[in-house]
């Protein structure tokens, strides 16, 4: 079996008129952790969404394991053991918090259940205190956390964040930096998109920046942690 | 009007109401979590009655039929997803009305084709052909409390799938955010065809009842979609507790209506319409 979890060849995207990807190449490898970074509107999410199904314009090719499944359906993909934390969260507002993690549980790809309903209650502490709420009376932060706990009920192989930490508080942005930190510990791959470059590059093994819809850069993060002026040219930081 | 009466329309107006929500139940799921216009709703109901008049023809036994014509609507209305439906989920409403009114034309010409123009009536079952008397000269029916029965269980079980079971929160979790269903690795498509056959099986399931009392006519089924769609508008799209509660109360403003105000009947529940508008325009519940 192919050790590359997910991977883009010569990816382009396109909403309606507006050429979005030209041509990207992305490989995640299983157990790094990767961070995916640039400026707003260089196609970042819209990357994450072309390989995930959701973008129904696109030349080139996915391939999930090694198998090309360029025209497979979202879920296929998803079953994959691939999970999505989309940008702006993605709870189900007229659902309970427990409907929200029960609907999504399943065994991960090679049977097993690594993360249960309990595990992710004793993970979450806020949620188990909330079960019976709306998602739709939640916070931002518990919002979050419902998301990355219903994706991680999913029992994923790889985990996709886009902008996890957007728009919280500086303390639950900690406390959900340490969740994301928590879940890479245990082995699961994850892909990491984030405003916070710092936090990106001493939590990643590998960054790589897109600029306009192409890859401008890739490093090791060690490597771009010791050469700030190359961040500083692609992001302007 | 003395008691006695009061309690026959009060029955009347109560299994009527059951009735429409039975249709009008999948017309909202339809409407609000798929986001289709379905046209062809009542078509479904004059297909379900047809289907309980030849299949009891054929067989000889209402409940017979009515056995088999559940699992033939079932099929079809998998299939009709599967070939036509599936195919609206990105278009407009227009290009939706346009097909599933054609439907509407496509059922009714199969059906002249198949069974004729005549219209015919269904024996009610000999076990359930019997009156409850109220007193010396007035009875109730036992069908048309058998019809309530069985509806009212068909809510209760409706309840119970769609608020306590996986495949009722996929359902609701699928009205807010479609995609991110998929991305949960949920087939949102097979959800949608479940609803759509479920719609579809429960307008049918309301034509066989109500068969022997209506007796089976062309063009039953348009009468029953425009008063669906009342029913939809006031109980609020998409939520299957306001069809419930909307069904019931058109149920009994319309009987009730017949009997008070003879003259207005036919405009009552359409004024009903109105007022709820007026007050809560977006119908009394939200979104299951
Ligand atoms: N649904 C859409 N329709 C049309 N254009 C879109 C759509 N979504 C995104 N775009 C455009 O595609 C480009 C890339 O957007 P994308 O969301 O992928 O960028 P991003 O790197 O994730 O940005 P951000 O940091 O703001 O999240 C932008 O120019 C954006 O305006
Ligand atoms: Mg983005």
């Amino acid at each position: 079996m192919s050790d590359t979890l997910l991977e883009a060849r010569e990816l382009h995207a396109y909403y309606g008129a507006s050429h979005i990807l030209h041509g990207v190449n992305f490989r995640v490898e299983r157990g790094e952790t990767i961070g995916l970074l640039g400026r707003n509107g260089m196609g970042k999410t819209t990357l994450i969404r072309s390989m995930l199904g959701l973008v129904s314009q696109r030349d080139g090719e996915v391939l999930v394991r090694g198998s090309l499944m360029t025209r497979a359906a979202p879920h296929l993909i998803a079953r994959q053991g691939i999970a999505y934390v989309p940008e702006g969260r993605g709870i189900f507002p007229n659902l309970s918090v427990r409907e929200n993690l029960v609907m999504a549980a399943r065994a991960g790809v090679d049977g097993h259940y690594h993360w249960t309903y309990e595990r992710i209650l004793a993970t979450f502490p806020r949620l188990a205190e909330r079960l019976d709420n709306g998602g739709w009376q939640l916070s931002g932060g518990e919002q979050q956390m419902l998301t990355i706990g219903r994706a991680l009920l999913t029992n994923p192989d790889l985990l996709l964040l886009d902008e996890a930490t957007e728009g919280l508080a500086p303390l639950i942005r900690r406390e959900i930096w340490k969740i994301i930190q928590h879940i890479q510990a245990t082995g699961i791959t994850t892909v990491i998109v984030d405003k916070n470059h710092s936090a990106i590059l001493d939590i990643s093994d590998r960054i790589v920046v897109l600029n306009k819809g192409q890859v401008a850069f890739e490093a090791n993060s060690a490597d771009a942690r010791n050469q700030p002026g190359l961040l500083h040219r692609y992001l302007g930081v | 009007m003395d008691l006695v009466t009061f309690l026959i329309q009060l029955l009347n107006g109560l299994q009527y109401g059951l009735l429409l929500f039975l249709v009008a139940s999948g017309l909202t799921l339809i409407f609000g979590i798929m986001g289709i216009i379905n046209l062809a709703h009542g078509s479904f109901y004059m297909i379900g009655a047809y289907l309980a008049f030849s299949l009891s023809t054929l067989t000889g036994n209402l409940f017979t039929a009515i056995l088999l014509g559940i699992v033939l609507s079932a099929v079809l209305g998998i299939i009709l997803e599967w070939l036509l439906i599936s195919r609206l989920y990105h278009r407009d409403h227009l290009e939706q009305v346009l097909l599933t009114y054609g439907l509407i034309l496509i059922f009714e010409a199969l059906r002249s084709i198949l069974v004729g123009d005549d219209v015919h009536s269904i024996a009610i079952p000999a076990i359930l052909n019997h009156s409850i008397p109220l007193t010396d000269t007035l009875s109730y029916p036992v069908y048309r409390i058998f019809i309530s029965m069985v509806c009212l269980i068909l809510a209760g079980l409706m309840y119970g799938v769609i608020q306590r079971t996986r495949l009722g929160m996929m359902i609701r979790a699928g009205a807010s955010n479609r995609e991110m269903v998929q991305s949960l690795g949920i087939n949102i498509q097979l959800v949608y065809r479940l609803v759509f056959a479920m719609g579809f099986t429960l307008a049918a399931f309301a034509g066989m009842l109500a068969a022997p009392i209506s007796s089976v006519y062309p063009g039953m089924g348009d009468q029953v979609l425009i008063i669906c769609f009342v029913v939809v508008v006031i109980g609020g799209i998409g939520s299957v507790w306001g069809a419930l509660v909307a069904a019931l109360l058109i149920g009994l403003v319309d009987t009730f209506s017949k009997v008070f105000f003879p003259e207005l009947a036919g405009i009552t529940v359409y004024l009903l319409m109105a007022m709820v508008l007026l007050w809560r325009p977006e119908g009394l519940f939200r979104m299951t």
